[in-house]
């Protein structure tokens, strides 16, 4: 494994808590009841904390004086390793609902088996993530179960939500080279073998919520390159304004 | 039916020991929304181990029309106090 590959991965741990809370803190004072905009925002938090405990540690690896601001916001948009599914807009509630349960109940097997790993700092991080993400799985699950079987309105926003959505969900289970050198040195996951487990899971909630799965068809790829969808540049500009306007601002 | 989501009353016991107690209230569509809201609303601070949750129709309230009838005759009563007798200084704080 070179530093590099473990800083790939690292941001590939790091970059999806760090996007997918950026959108879901656009979610304050907005959500559709105010107890369900403070379960997003807790989230949207619980994520940036994550986001912040791998990029010092990636500040750590790389030994060069740069702190965790630093990674979060002067990197380019080549240079973020999230999944695609979490730079996706909000759309709207039953949209932002149906990407929170596909996305964390494969993020919760994932941190179930990277708390296994012997990597000190990655097993740990894991512990302490997986307390946060089991609650957001039980929350997403909840909803997609009542907006599922809720209203003809609630049923067919959230299967459009489902359908779109689908063809990003490929990405969780993605392994290339660099997951391989992780893995060998005992501070990754494959993400492959998780999969039959998660369809399983997804498979029974959606159909207890009287929604169809949506079908296999073909994936999208690339956030763990840093290839990434248009709405990620945007996203960045307004993620990244302060910092890029008032360089090393503090507060 | 309304629209809007029922109102819940929330308690929370903050340790190990202590008593539940009333901490606000919210709305829920159902008992275990409520947990779920009250646990986000409510113990964002650490501030409790445990939960309760009851829809706020199901409390009866006393009326403040009664007050007097309720709790004046107490007023008087200083020997219901157990301040007349005299504790073992082993017994500790009571």
């Amino acid at each position: 494994m070179t530093p590099q590959e473990l800083q790939v991965g690292l941001y590939r741990l790091s970059d999806n808590g760090l996007i997918l809370g950026q959108r879901l803190s656009a979610w304050c004072g907005h959500g559709p009841a105010l107890e369900e905009d403070i379960a997003l925002t807790n989230t949207a938090l619980d994520y940036l904390g994550q986001a912040t405990l791998v990029l010092k540690q990636v500040a750590v690896q790389e030994g060069l004086g740069r702190d965790e601001d630093d990674h979060a916001f002067l990197r380019d948009s080549r240079q973020y390793h999230n999944l695609l599914i979490c730079e996706l807009p909000n759309g709207d509630y039953g949209f932002t609902i149906a990407r929170q349960y596909l996305f964390s109940a494969w993020y919760r097997l994932f941190l179930e088996k990277l708390s296994t790993v012997s990597d000190e700092f990655m097993a740990g991080f894991a512990a302490k993530a997986l307390k946060e993400v089991r609650y957001h799985h039980q929350h997403a699950s909840d909803w997609v179960l009542r907006m599922g079987d809720g209203t003809t309105e609630s049923h067919t926003r959230i299967q459009q939500a489902l359908n779109v959505l689908w063809a990003y969900t490929g990405e969780f289970f993605e392994f290339d080279a660099t997951d391989a050198a992780l893995v060998e040195t005992g501070c990754w996951v494959d993400s492959g073998s998780l999969k039959s487990a998660w369809e399983k899971e997804v498979r029974a909630l959606l159909e207890s919520a009287t929604l169809v799965v949506p079908a296999d068809t073909w994936f999208q790829t690339g956030g763990r390159s840093g290839r990434h969808t248009e709405h990620m540049g945007h996203l960045l500009a307004e993620m990244q304004y302060l910092q890029r306007t008032y360089p090393g601002a503090k507060w | 039916m309304s629209k809007d989501w029922p109102l819940w009353e929330i308690f929370i016991r903050s340790k190990s020991g202590l008593a539940h107690k009333h901490a606000g209230s919210l709305h829920a569509a159902d008992a275990r929304m409520a947990i779920e809201n009250a646990r986000d609303v409510y113990t964002r601070r650490m501030e409790g181990v445990s939960i309760w949750v009851v829809e706020s129709k199901h409390i009866t309230a006393s009326s403040p029309d009664d007050k007097e009838l309720l709790f004046d005759p107490a007023d008087d009563k200083v020997y219901r106090h157990p301040t007349f007798y005299d504790i073992p200084p082993e017994v500790g704080h009571m």
